[in-house]
């Protein structure tokens, strides 16, 4: 069996995932990773992103939300604001935030609001990949 | 001594006040719970985030960013945390306490934010200039009314209003103890020393200054919420306990005060037996 790591997944909330796993993908403001045992140390800043724990074999996803990732050898502590499993998510509403930024994004308005609805469509595709 | 009816309007008061101190115990009891269960919850998060950036500062010794230098202006912000109500002993006066009786904080140079009315008020009056009132926040603390906080705050840091971020609120131990608390957010000392006794080197994504950037503003944050939360949780102890001291206070006026009443009315029966047996052998 492949090495295993702890993994600590916190928001202000709640604790929302502890436990051994074998992998997690997740999303830094440099792009998608996957992290397995024995990672090099590294502290990122997370993406609103699916995040997909790999446990023995049997996947779950999850939508989180902007946050920091930190990796250890040994244990990798994920701190997010967000953070929802897919029994959580509003499908529906999920999808009008992404069609409503996607709109926003085409309709080309300048400025703080282009990087408000980039933000929101990131959101929104996290939730509908996390429920898929 | 005070005649029977003085005795008994007095115990029938003190009952009253008992009575209306003991619903309010019972309620703080229950809201003590609710909030002592989200401080729990909480409390990994602002701790993890706490010693991740300990971590990142204890191996990044030389870095020189614009979170960790110390500004020009001798301004400093204070956000204090206490309740929008009173009666909870000396919950709200020992947060002002730790503000008046400091001598580095000097009255013209606080910038207060504050959050719960009562701290306001008592700072209002003594002279110190309110910034900003979150008053209503403190009623159901969310984690965006930190967000909203933390950017006024850094946004004034950043422009060099203030020099210093502090912020005084009371930490949550357990139900009985509870510690006021001041403690200094930014400049972020840079003497923390980490537990981390390894010295693998760290790699940032983005480079350190951006990562630092983006994770100092969310330690902050963290930070707040985590102090919003527990004195929401302290505040509730705390009137749970005075509230428990005056019940009992209550309990003990109105054993006394009956023993009295039934001194005053035995006294009035025997005094009016002593006036019909006078009576009756006089008529003899």
């Amino acid at each position: 069996m492949a090495n295993k790591f702890e993994l600590y997944i916190n928001t202000p909330d709640r604790v929302f995932y502890q436990g051994e796993v074998n992998m997690v993908e997740l999303a830094t403001t440099e792009g998608e990773i996957g992290i397995y045992a024995d990672h090099i140390p590294l502290t990122a800043v997370l993406m609103p992103c699916t995040l997909e724990i790999h446990e023995d074999g049997e996947n779950k996803k999850a939508a989180v939300h902007g946050g920091i990732v930190e990796v250890l050898p040994d244990k990798v502590v994920v701190l997010a604001e967000i953070a929802e499993w897919p029994d959580e998510i509003d499908v529906n509403r999920a999808n009008e935030a992404r069609i409503r930024a996607e709109r926003r994004i085409a309709s080309h308005e300048d400025g703080i609001n282009m990087m408000r609805a980039e933000l929101a469509l990131k959101r929104s595709l996290a939730r509908l990949g996390a429920v898929d | 001594m005070a005649s029977m009816r003085d005795i008994k309007r007095r115990r029938d008061s003190i009952q009253s006040t008992g009575q209306i101190t003991k619903a309010m115990k019972l309620v703080s009891t229950v809201k003590l719970q609710k909030a002592k269960g989200k401080a729990e919850n909480t409390r990994p998060y602002s701790d993890l985030m706490y010693s991740t950036v300990c971590n990142i500062l204890a191996k990044s010794d030389n870095v020189d960013h614009k979170y960790l230098r110390a500004s020009e202006s001798k301004k400093k912000a204070i956000i204090v945390i206490t309740a929008n109500r009173g009666l909870a002993g000396g919950y709200n006066s020992n947060i002002t306490k730790l503000i008046t009786d400091n001598p580095e904080i000097s009255k013209d140079d606080a910038v207060i934010f504050a959050v719960g009315r009562k701290g306001k008020e008592l700072l209002e009056r003594k002279g110190y200039k309110i910034a900003a009132d979150y008053s209503e926040v403190i009623n159901e603390p969310m984690y965006t009314d930190a967000r909203e906080i933390c950017d006024e705050v850094l946004k004034l840091f950043s422009e060099g209003e203030i020099g210093e971020i502090h912020l005084a609120y009371t930490s949550f131990k357990n139900t009985v103890v509870h510690n006021p608390k001041l403690i200094q957010l930014l400049p972020v000392d840079p003497d923390i020393s980490s537990d981390a006794d390894d010295d693998i080197p760290m790699n940032y994504e983005p480079n350190e200054e951006e990562a630092l950037d983006m994770i100092i503003p969310k330690y902050m944050c963290s930070l707040i919420y985590g102090a919003l939360i527990e004195s929401v949780a302290s505040e509730n102890g705390a009137r749970m306990q005075a509230m428990d001291n005056a019940t009992s206070n209550a309990e003990e006026m109105i054993a006394d005060l009956s023993l009295k009443f039934n001194r005053a009315r035995q006294g009035a029966i025997t005094q009016e037996l002593t006036e019909i047996i006078g009576g009756a052998n006089a008529i003899e």
